[in-house]
C-alpha cells in the first residue's frame, strides 16, 4: 500500500507516464510490424487468387463476350453453359463426352492406389521402427534413395514390366505404378511418425502379449490419425494431379481426368473455347482443392508430427 | 530354496559396446530388489533383458525355475511398469487393464473379476471408464501398476516408475508400492536412480556402475559399510566426506599432516601391513559437535563456513584436516557461520578405503 502511495506522489514527467501501468499491457493495432505483416499477406493472397478469379469469371461468360477482351470484367449475364459442356460434351480427342468419364477414371485410379499405398507404407514404417531386423537400415536407405530418381528414367523399364505382367494399358497398371512410387515418401513419413511415439507403449504391448498385427491395429493405428490424413492428402492430390503415368500406362479408354483435360484444352480443331477450357480446368482442380480445405487443420498438425525425429 | 529370478553370466553388447558383462544375480521369492545407479549404468538394460524386450548376447535368465532366455515377454510370467506409464491412450482405464488378458483370450467373466480386484487394490474403481488423458500423473501410474497386477504374474518389473511424478506424489506412491509389496508378496525388481527410493523400498539394493554390480546388500549394509569408494560416494545425501592420507597402524595421517586415530576401526580383512595410501570416509551425521565431540577419539577446533538449515536438521560446512566437510546436526543447536566449534568423530562408524584399488579396507 505504502509503495503505491509513494509511486503516485512522484511527480510525473512527460505525457506518456500519465497512465499508471496496471493490468494487461495495451496492444495497439496499428504498429509498424502489423502493418507490414498484413500488407504482405494481403498482397500475396491477391497475387495467388487473381488467376483463379480470371478463370472463374471467364468460365461464366459467353464466347462473344470473351472475344470482346475485358478478361478482368465480371460476366454480363453469368451462365453455367460452359460448365455443363465441359462436363458432358466437350471433345476429348475423338470422343465428345466431356470430362465425366475422365473424372470416374481418376476416381477408379485414385481410391485403390491411395488405400493400398498408405496401408503398405504404414506397415513398412511400423516395422522399420519397432521390429528392427537385420539390414532394416539398409532397406530403408535404399527405399529413400528411390525417391531421388526421376520418374522418366524408370518409365521405359516399367512399360516393359507391365507388358510382361500383361496389365499394360489397364487401370491395374496405373494403380500398381502409383502404389510403388508412393512408397518412399510415405514410408519415410510413417517411420518418422512412429519413431516419435513413445517406445515404451510398444514394449508395454509386447509384455501384454500382443503380436505384430495386434500392436499395429490396436495400439499404433488409433494413435496415427494425423499422419494418415497427411498421407491421404499427399496421395489423393498427387495421384489425382498425375499426368505422366496416366497417359503412359492407363490406355485410351482409362485416361484420367488430367489427360482428358489436356486433350480438351490442347485440341487443335476449331476455335478454342476459353470458357469451356476454364470450366474444365476448375472442375479438374476441384477434388484436390476440396481435400485441402476439408483437412487443412489435420494436415498442418500431421506434418508437424511427422517432421520431428529423423 | 528356489530362486524367483536368477541371472547367470548375462552379457549384452550393442555392437562393440559392452553394456552388461558376465552379470550374476539371484533374487529370492518375494524379495524386493532395487537396481540403483546413475543413468547409463545398464540398470534399465538389465531390466529389459529380464522382461525379454532385449535379446541377450550371452548367459541365461531363469524365472521361477524356468529358463526363459529365449521366451517371449508374455511367456515369462512378468508384469512391467514404465516410467512414462505407457498407457494405451485410446483405451479406457478398464480396457487398458484388460488388454493383456483379452490378447490371451481369457473368458470375459474372469477378465472382469481380475480387473475389479486390481482396481480395488489400487483404488481406481471410479476411474475405470476414463481415458488416460483425463487422469493425473499419480492415477496414471496406478493404472500402469494395475496392468501388471491383473496378469497375476510372479515377478513385477518397475522401470523408474516414479521419476515423472512431483516430489509429493512420489513419496506417497513410494509408500503405496511398499504396501502393495507387503500385501502381494510378489518378487519385485525396481530400477531407479533415486537413492531414497532405493533405501526405503528395497530388501536388497544392487548398486550398478558400467554394467557391473558393485555391491548387492541390504540398505543398512550398503549405507554403513559401502564396499568401495564408488558406492560410498553414490549413496547418502549430502555425500560422505572423504579425507585422503596415509594409514600406518593405529594412525591415519591426512595429507596436511593432521593425525587421526583409527584404532577402533574394524577392518574387513585385517589392517594392512606397513604404511599405505588410504581414503578415510565419514558420513555427515557421524561428525559431532561440542560436548559430544569431546568424547570422540578424534576432535579438532574448526570454524563454521556455511550453515544450511533444512528444517528438521541443519547442515554445516567446515574444514577438517584442510578439507571441506559437511556435517549434520539437530536444528535445535544454534550455529552460525564464523563460529568456532569443536568437531569430532569416531572412525568405528566410518569407512576406510585403499587409495589405489578403492576397495573397502
Amino acid at each position: 500500500m505504502s509503495q503505491t502511495a509513494t509511486m503516485a506522489s512522484t511527480p510525473v514527467t512527460g505525457s506518456q507516464a500519465a497512465v499508471e501501468p496496471s493490468g494487461p499491457r495495451p496492444k495497439p493495432f496499428f504498429t509498424p510490424k502489423k502493418i507490414i505483416l498484413y500488407t504482405t499477406l494481403v498482397f500475396f493472397s491477391l497475387y495467388y487468387l487473381f488467376p483463379l478469379y480470371v478463370m472463374v469469371v471467364t468460365s461464366l461468360k459467353t464466347m462473344p463476350e470473351i472475344r470482346f477482351g475485358n478478361i478482368f470484367a465480371l460476366p454480363q449475364t453469368p451462365n453455367l453453359d460452359a460448365w455443363v459442356r465441359a462436363w458432358t460434351s466437350a471433345c476429348t480427342g475423338l470422343t465428345c463426352e466431356g470430362l465425366a468419364p475422365g473424372f470416374w477414371n481418376s476416381v477408379k485410379i485414385t481410391i485403390p492406389s491411395t488405400i493400398v499405398s498408405i496401408f503398405i507404407a504404414a506397415v513398412n514404417g511400423y516395422a522399420l521402427v519397432n521390429w528392427r531386423f537385420k539390414g532394416s537400415e539398409v532397406f530403408f536407405a535404399i527405399l529413400i534413395f528411390g525417391s531421388f530418381i526421376p520418374y522418366q528414367v524408370m518409365l521405359y523399364p516399367l512399360v516393359m514390366i507391365t507388358r510382361e505382367l500383361k496389365i499394360f494399358g489397364t487401370l491395374q497398371a496405373v494403380i500398381l505404378i502409383h502404389t510403388v512410387f508412393g512408397m518412399p515418401i510415405l514410408t519415410l513419413l510413417f517411420r518418422n511418425y512412429f519413431a516419435s511415439l513413445p517406445q515404451e507403449l510398444f514394449k508395454a504391448a509386447r509384455v501384454d502379449g500382443a503380436g505384430f498385427w495386434r500392436i499395429f491395429f490396436e495400439i499404433m493405428l488409433p494413435m496415427s490419425l494425423p499422419i494418415f490424413v497427411v498421407a491421404l492428402i499427399l496421395q489423393v492430390t498427387g495421384i489425382w494431379n498425375d499426368f505422366l503415368f496416366g497417359v503412359v500406362f492407363a490406355g485410351t479408354q482409362n485416361y484420367p481426368m488430367t489427360v482428358q483435360l489436356n486433350n480438351i484444352v490442347n485440341s487443335a480443331q476449331g476455335t478454342p473455347e476459353y470458357n469451356v477450357n476454364m470450366a474444365a480446368t476448375v472442375l479438374t482442380g476441384l477434388v484436390p482443392l476440396t481435400v485441402y480445405f476439408v483437412s487443412g487443420k489435420w494436415f498442418v498438425r500431421g506434418v508437424a508430427a511427422g517432421a520431428v525425429k529423423g | 530354496m528356489q530362486h524367483s529370478v536368477s541371472i547367470r553370466d548375462l552379457s549384452l553388447n550393442f555392437g562393440n559396446v559392452k553394456v552388461l558383462e558376465h552379470l550374476n544375480l539371484d533374487i529370492a521369492q518375494g524379495e524386493f530388489i532395487v537396481l540403483l545407479g546413475p543413468s547409463g549404468c545398464g540398470k534399465s538394460t538389465l531390466l529389459n533383458c529380464i522382461a525379454g524386450l532385449l535379446d541377450v548376447s550371452g548367459g541365461q535368465i531363469f524365472i521361477s525355475g524356468k529358463n526363459v532366455t529365449w521366451e517371449e515377454p508374455k511367456d515369462r510370467g512378468i508384469g512391467m511398469v514404465f516410467q512414462s506409464y505407457a498407457l494405451y491412450p485410446q483405451m479406457t482405464v478398464e480396457r487398458n487393464l484388460s488388454f493383456g488378458l483379452r490378447v490371451a483370450g481369457m473368458p470375459k467373466a474372469e477378465i472382469e473379476q481380475r480387473v475389479k480386484r486390481a482396481a480395488e487394490i489400487l483404488q481406481i474403481e471410479p476411474l475405470l471408464q476414463r481415458k488416460p488423458a483425463n487422469l493425473s500423473g499419480g492415477q496414471r501410474q496406478r493404472v500402469a501398476i494395475g496392468r501388471a497386477l491383473v496378469r497375476d504374474v510372479d515377478v513385477f518389473l518397475f522401470d523408474e516408475p516414479l521419476s515423472n511424478l512431483d516430489a509429493k506424489l512420489r513419496s506417497d506412491l513410494r509408500v503405496e508400492i511398499k504396501r502393495l509389496h507387503q500385501r502381494l508378496k510378489n518378487t519385485m525388481i525396481y530400477v531407479t536412480h533415486d537413492q531414497i527410493e532405493a533405501l526405503t523400498l528395497a530388501d536388497r539394493i544392487a548398486i550398478m556402475k558400467n554394467g557391473v554390480i558393485q555391491q548387492l546388500a541390504d540398505p543398512h549394509t550398503i549405507y554403513n559399510k559401502p564396499v568401495n569408494l564408488y558406492v560410498a560416494g553414490f549413496i547418502g545425501s549430502p555425500s560422505m566426506n572423504f579425507i585422503e592420507g596415509t594409514l600406518d597402524g593405529a594412525n591415519f595421517t591426512a595429507n596436511d599432516g593432521t593425525v587421526i586415530p583409527v584404532g577402533s576401526y574394524e577392518y574387513v580383512a585385517g589392517a594392512p601391513a606397513g604404511a599405505a595410501k588410504a581414503v578415510l570416509g565419514v558420513r555427515p551425521e557421524h561428525i559431532f559437535l561440542g560436548a559430544e565431540a569431546e568424547a570422540m577419539p578424534y576432535k579438532a577446533q574448526a570454524e563454521i563456513e556455511i550453515v544450511e538449515p533444512m528444517g528438521s536438521e541443519t547442515l554445516a560446512w567446515t574444514k577438517v584436516a584442510g578439507i571441506p566437510v559437511t556435517f549434520r546436526c539437530s536444528s535445535d543447536i544454534v550455529i552460525n557461520a564464523g563460529d568456532k566449534v569443536t568437531v569430532g568423530f569416531d572412525i568405528a562408524r566410518g569407512s576406510m578405503f585403499d587409495a589405489t584399488t578403492e576397495e573397502r579396507l
